[in-house]
């Protein structure tokens, strides 16, 4: 095992783009959560299906121009639609029951969203090529650095900032940090509570579904990355804090370079240093490293 | 004796009448229930009585599966031995993770309990040398007084029942009610000077000594293991045993994980889409009926009876 910096370096800006992946995936997670106050066991299929729906999109609009960024957007759209429906139909009648209910009804969505995914597109691994201006590699020390992992590095940050300055400064956004805190008053204000809801599940879904096109080059496409990356996206929000959402960048810029450090260290250790990361948090605070503590 | 005592008998004398028919289906299948349902039973004295919502209970099952394996595989043990231990490995392991865990409740006592049962997978997983990691523990063959399925499956009857017996007579002793109380207001049952903390522990300890116990049962009927075994979808499992069963009847775990158990085995004999299946029957469980299928026959018999 060579240790030499240039090395190191390339290693930790791989982390950075995992954790630029996991960050996009999470922070819907927790925006969920901080709003709905569900666990969404269903996030990781909603990853799943945003990767699997972007490759069908690649081969539908094949010999058009930047047809991987219409596939990206045509997918995520999709996907949050999928959302929008689930929210409706599903979840919305189990807001008022125990939590144990509202978990299990989103792991049943991950039975059932997996299979559908199995009998779309069958078991084989599927692929999708990097787009054509992202291809290639920059070299930084030496080593080569692929060209799509920096625009992931830069990507990931811009859509923090942006969703921030959504939550900050606009109607919407306002409505939505005041339904974390309190539903029934922003209710008695006059707002369409239920349908803000159904938004934010939908923009949830939209940033996991978007996570899942963006990871569709640089991944195998296959049955099972639902319930992987799930448990990755929740060790990121609950060390970041469940609802925080700059507590899921800041979770995700721990678990990336974390895992990705460890296991040039301790290759078999790696991924328990995560776990134990988690419990740790839990254990001194519950509520993460950027969140508040839950008054419900 | 009580009528429902001599219901269970009559129930205990049919199950051991069925390796009779000469059916090995049913032999297998029987046994395979029994398994899993003292795995939903211990699950369900958290659960159901004492309302705390594990999320890593594979990790009790797995280390049961693991114990019992690698006791008799790479420490040489007879299986007498090696299964008789298994129920403390269980229990260690909930005593040092449950110690952790009582301290948090609802939602991030959920998520701790993952957590941990993430742990104790990745070191199944990645200790190779141990466990076989990925490829897992080939060959665990039956002892040789238990050399068939029938004499197996006779041999998971009465561990299964014996246990069933054990925790019914926790659940109805007054430690019993203490967890119910605390299951209903742990504030209050502070407040009565009951050390709510150390109960939880203890009903934890409890259940992770019989889930192990049925991850031994497991590890000889299946006479191979997996770090699978561990992963979290399996504590999700039989998460849906108990309460499609209904969790708040004592029996109920055993009958949701009878009536999983033959549902799968006859829809995977006809299509591989069985979790679509099984996830449109939580769907439907959840939204009609929330008290599982025995809270279910229990409300429309009081309505019967209310009626004539």
């Amino acid at each position: 095992m060579s240790f030499d910096l240039s090395f190191v370096v390339l290693q930790l800006l791989n982390g950075l783009t995992n954790a630029m992946f996991i960050f996009l995936i999470a922070s819907g997670l927790s925006i969920i959560f901080g709003v709905l106050g569900v666990l969404n066991f269903a996030h990781g299929s909603l990853y799943m299906l945003g990767a699997y729906a972007t490759y069908q999109c690649v081969s539908l609009f094949v010999d058009s121009p930047g047809q991987f960024w219409w596939a990206v957007i045509a997918a995520s759209v999709a996907v949050a639609l999928l959302g929008g429906i689930i929210e409706r139909l599903l979840l919305r009648r189990l807001y008022h029951q125990e939590e144990l209910n509202q978990l299990l009804l989103t792991y049943a969505l991950v039975l059932v969203l997996g299979d559908l995914a199995r009998f779309i597109w069958g078991v084989d691994q599927l692929s999708v090529s990097r787009p054509a201006v992202l291809r290639g590699a920059v070299e930084i020390l030496g080593q080569y650095f692929p060209k799509y992992n920096v625009f992931i590095l830069f990507l990931g940050p811009c859509v923090a900032f942006l969703f921030w300055f959504f939550m900050l400064r606009t109607r919407w956004g306002r409505m939505v940090r005041a339904a974390a805190l309190d539903r029934e008053t922003l209710g008695a204000l006059g707002v369409n509570v239920d349908r803000l809801f159904t938004v934010v599940f939908m923009i949830g879904s939209w940033f996991g579904a978007l996570g899942g096109a963006l990871v569709a080059p640089v991944i195998t496409i296959r049955p099972g990355m639902d319930v992987e990356i799930i448990i990755n996206a929740f060790i990121v929000v609950v060390i970041g804090g469940l609802g925080s959402f700059w507590g899921t960048f800041l979770g995700a810029l721990i678990v990336g370079p974390v895992y990705a450090l460890g296991i040039l260290v301790f290759p078999r250790l790696s991924m328990i240093f995560i776990y134990v990361i988690m419990v740790v948090v839990l254990m001194t605070r519950p509520w993460g490293l950027l969140g508040r503590p839950l008054q419900r | 004796m009580s009528r429902q005592n001599w219901i269970l008998i009559a129930i205990l004398v049919l199950m051991g009448l069925i390796p009779v028919t000469g059916s090995r289906y049913y032999v297998f299948l029987l046994t395979d229930i029994l398994i899993f349902g003292l795995f939903a039973l211990s699950l369900n004295l958290l659960l159901g009585y004492t309302g705390l919502v594990s999320f890593g209970h594979a990790a009790y099952f797995g280390i049961g599966c693991y114990a019992c394996g690698l006791l008799i595989k790479k420490a040489g043990l007879s299986f007498g031995i090696a299964f008789a231990a298994t129920g403390f490995f269980g229990a260690a392991a909930a005593l040092i993770i449950g110690f952790f865990c009582v301290r948090l409740t609802r939602i991030y006592f959920a998520l701790l309990t993952l957590a941990f049962s993430q742990i104790v997978w990745a070191i199944v997983f990645k200790w190779n040398s141990l466990t076989g990691g990925d490829t897992g523990i080939y060959d665990i063959n039956f002892p040789k007084f238990l050399d068939s399925r029938t004499k197996y499956f006779y041999f998971t009857l009465a561990v299964v029942s014996i246990s069933v017996l054990i925790l019914r007579k926790i659940v109805n002793s007054p430690f019993g009610r203490i967890l119910m109380t605390i299951r209903d207001n742990p504030e209050r049952t502070e407040f009565i000077g009951i050390n709510v903390k150390l109960f939880q522990l203890l009903a934890f300890i409890i259940s992770g000594f019989f889930s192990a116990i049925s991850g031994g049962l497991f590890a000889v009927f299946n006479h191979s293991i997996f770090p699978d075994f561990c992963y979290w979808p399996v504590s999700a499992e039989v998460l849906i045993m108990t309460i499609l069963g209904g969790m708040y009847s004592f029996f109920g775990p055993l009958v949701g994980a009878a009536v999983l158990l033959y549902l799968r085995m006859e829809v995977t004999s006809y299509t591989v889409y069985w979790p679509f299946i099984l996830g449109t029957i939580l769907i439907l469980l959840l939204f009609f009926f929330p008290g599982g299928i025995v809270g279910f026959i229990e409300n429309q018999i009081k309505r019967w009876r209310s009626s004539k």
